[in-house]
């Protein structure tokens, strides 16, 4: 479904160059969910926004169903850590969700069943006339979902959605996001630097290094389907899987102190700003 | 970037220039009444050899700084004085509503009755003018006190006085900054518009003048002398805002009011 | 209900303190240039009543809002393209903050040199004066739309004149309304200051016959109706303000109360 193939993203701006994302290549099947998890700083933003067409690679392909990717495909929906910012607050939540499937050219009977199923599924019907500052930030962000789901994307990608969420929220949101996953079958890439996120969300993980960014080890979670909050993370699967990612980044960090000192005080998840 | 920036803002002013130059010479203005930039740089020179010119500009100036200067004063003092006295702001908000909308050029002619062409007609359209930029910003920045802070003053036992130099005042700053920065430059409008319309001695007169007795390029040239006025006005109050509020943590934004 | 009366109470009790106080003052004035405030009313509704109504006030405010429409037209068309192009925006800046920076009055003459003193001239010049805040404004909003949501927008196929309608102009508008304003009270300085120069009808041009001829309770009925216009469009203006820009209101409280 989506092929990342030797992937390199270098941003230059004054005088500065800064190598984001070095080699990355891996598959993620149709109807597959992946989470991406690396040390805070990786590149990861980078590389969702390659994948998203947001961003044009210095290198390498992105492909989706085989073709590649230049520019935002209409397939794919994009869910943005900051919720807050990623809604518009002159729109009602309705509005928000509909606006994107106006540019689909849908007619507007089948617009409104969209909104309507998009925010049912979410558990967010009342709140449809709401404007989205009225409503908390785990609710916001189940407003961005619906946004993506309306548009009946092919691939979902996910920028930390909940990082900015609190503990009780988060849990639920995992657990939506995991529900409308097994429902719909929409391909997920879910992105975190939370290791028990990933580990509890995701089919498989992809641990991702220090930037210049390469994958570190792909991970496949032999969790069973049915996953809650309460048995699957004390299960001692569980605790040996994320025991396992976590001794992974550690090595990833502590590759980087070896190699990377010229970019040591850069954040690579954001372009350099000019 | 910051080169390329500058590179681009002067190739754009040169270009300006050109144009201004280009669009007479060609005949697509007519050089009687849009006269070639050369033509205008010719005049501002005689003008700036010329004592009469330099008076205009000192006029201009005291009465921009003269009004500025009461409208500020009297400004941060009604507001810090409303913000103090308990209910005063209610009682005075419909007022302050009601006069603040009022354009000032209204108190044109009761200026012409009253002070003639005298400075104090120039004082009143302008003091009228600037002192609510300064009064509203005041007192949105008096309101913008942490209870917190006040309430920790006064557990400290500070008197009135005391709270307002500790604690109203440095929050206040930004606002009043913001406020002097409106002012200014709405107080350089009308001190020309009361030369303009009223005749009181200035630049704005001089532009009157040399338009009645058709000097067109001399009435460009002075035109040109007020823009570069309001550009120095506006470029110094953003310098004076930025450093007198280079020890605050966040030098707020403008309050849309 | 206590709360309401008191709230009332707040809102009248000066304005009519000043107004008896003016009253009284005012009221055995035999000084010519402040005449007695009843004899100011009572001459009110004989000066601005009939011909003077359709033949002085109304081409005023025509010519108010055919200049100030222009303007924001122009300043929000022309701030849009400005603001959305970096190297567009390096080369016009300079120019711009030189345009701006004209004090709008001195408009009057230039603009009287290609367009006589007709109507045109009068519109021209409340054009020219308010069209450089807004468009300024517009240019500062423009600019600063959230990369977040220019992102979110291009990622889901909204791009050019949908991003236009639904997220940049939407994004602008409380800076582009900031400059609205702005625009206004200039309008007004400028739809007077253009008929007391030169004009043989119109609000402003009254006024100062009236101050000419030494009927001064009647310049002062002019004096109290231009306050009154400038306070009547100012709530007008916040009324259309409150509508659009509800939800950047909502949205500040929010984010005010939670920080």
């Amino acid at each position: 479904m989506l092929d990342v193939r030797g992937l390199k993203k270098v941003y230059e701006g004054s005088g500065r160059r800064v190598e984001a994302v070095r080699d990355l290549t891996f598959t993620v099947d149709a109807g597959e969910l992946v989470c991406l998890v690396g040390p805070s700083g990786c590149g990861k933003t980078t590389l969702l926004k390659c994948m998203g067409g947001l961003l044009t690679p210095t290198s390498g392909e992105v492909l989706l169903g085989g073709r590649p990717v230049s520019g935002p495909p209409p397939g794919m929906a994009f869910v943005f850590q900051e919720y807050g910012r990623s809604l518009f607050p002159w729109m009602r939540v309705r509005d928000n969700v509909e606006l994107p499937l106006k540019q689909k050219k849908l007619s507007p009977s089948r617009r409104r069943e969209l909104v309507a199923d998009a925010l049912e599924s979410v558990g967010l019907t009342d709140a449809a006339g709401a404007y989205p500052w009225q409503l908390s930030g785990g609710m916001q962000q189940r407003v961005a979902i619906a946004r993506a789901l309306a548009y009946e994307p092919d691939v979902l990608l996910m920028d930390e959605p909940f990082a900015a969420v609190d503990a009780q929220t988060r849990a639920d949101l995992e657990d939506l996001v995991r529900g409308l996953w097994q429902q719909r079958g929409i391909t997920i890439l879910f992105v975190t630097h939370d290791i028990d996120e990933a580990v509890y969300l995701g089919e498989r993980v992809l641990i991702l290094s220090t930037s210049p960014t390469v994958v570190q080890e792909q991970l496949k979670v032999d969790l069973p389907a049915e996953r809650d909050q309460l048995h699957t993370r004390v299960a001692p699967r569980f605790a040996e899987l994320r025991t396992h990612v976590y001794e992974q980044i550690q090595a990833a960090k502590r590759g980087k102190a070896a190699d990377l000192e010229d970019v040591k005080d850069m954040k690579a998840d954001a372009p350099p700003t000019h | 970037m910051k080169a390329e920036t500058a590179l681009l803002g002067t190739a754009g002013f040169a270009g300006f220039l050109v144009l201004c130059e280009a669009v007479p010479r060609t005949g697509i203005l007519s050089e009687d009444y849009f006269p070639p930039v050369t033509r205008i740089a010719d005049a501002l020179v005689t003008e700036l050899g010329d004592q009469a010119f330099w008076t205009a500009l000192g006029d201009t100036l005291t009465g921009w700084a003269l009004g500025l200067a009461i409208a500020v004063t009297a400004g941060i003092l009604a507001g810090v004085l409303i913000a103090v006295t308990p209910y005063l702001r209610e009682a005075t908000a419909s007022t302050i509503e009601f006069l603040r909308p009022i354009p000032s050029v209204a108190l044109i002619p009761l200026a012409v009755l009253l002070y003639g062409t005298e400075l104090q007609s120039v004082l009143l359209l302008v003091v009228y003018a600037s002192f609510w930029q300064v009064l509203i910003q005041t007192l949105y920045g008096v309101q913008d006190v942490d209870p917190v802070a006040d309430e920790t003053a006064r557990s400290y036992g500070l008197g009135t006085w005391a709270r307002v130099r500790h604690v109203l005042w440095p929050t206040a700053l930004p606002y009043i900054m913001t406020g002097v920065r409106l002012a200014a430059a709405v107080a350089l409008i009308l001190a020309v518009t009361a030369e303009l319309v009223i005749g009181a001695p200035g630049l704005g007169r001089r532009i009157a003048v040399a338009q009645s007795s058709q000097a067109v390029p001399d009435m460009y040239a002075l035109v040109v002398v007020t823009g570069v006025l309001g550009l120095l006005i506006n470029v110094g109050a953003r310098t004076v805002e930025r450093r007198a509020l280079a020890w605050h943590q966040s030098v707020r934004g403008e309050v849309a009011v | 209900m206590k709360n309401l009366a008191l709230r009332l109470f707040f809102v009248l009790a000066l304005p009519l303190i000043l107004v008896i106080a003016w009253w009284f003052a005012s009221d055995s004035s035999t000084d010519v240039y402040w005449p007695p405030l009843h004899t100011i009313l009572t001459t009110f509704p004989d000066v601005w009543t009939g011909e003077r109504l359709s033949d002085d006030v109304l081409p005023s405010l025509l010519r108010l809002l055919a200049g100030y429409t222009a303007a924001a037209v122009v300043g929000v068309a022309l701030g849009t393209v400005i603001g959305s192009y970096r190297r567009v925006r390096a080369v016009c800046e300079p120019v711009l903050e030189f345009l701006r920076a004209v004090p709008p009055p001195v408009l009057v003459p230039v603009i009287m040199l290609f367009a006589g003193i007709g109507d045109t001239m009068k519109i021209a010049v409340i054009a020219s004066g308010c069209v450089w805040p807004i468009l300024l404004n517009t240019v500062e909003g423009v600019r600063a739309v959230d990369s977040v949501m220019s992102e979110t927008a291009r990622s889901y196929g909204i791009t050019g004149s949908a991003r236009l309608r639904h997220v940049v102009l939407r994004s602008a508008s409380p800076q582009i309304f900031a400059g609205l304003r702005q625009a206004l009270s200039i309008g007004i300085i400028l739809m007077v200051i253009s008929e007391m120069f030169a004009a043989s009808n119109g609000l402003g041009f009254t006024i100062v016959q009236f101050q000419r001829n030494f009927a001064i309770p009647d310049m002062w009925t002019g004096i109290l109706l231009l306050g009154l216009l400038g306070f009547v469009l100012s709530v007008l203006f916040r009324l259309v303000e409150r509508q659009v820009l509800g939800w950047y209101h909502g949205l500040r409280d929010t984010s005010r109360r939670s920080s």
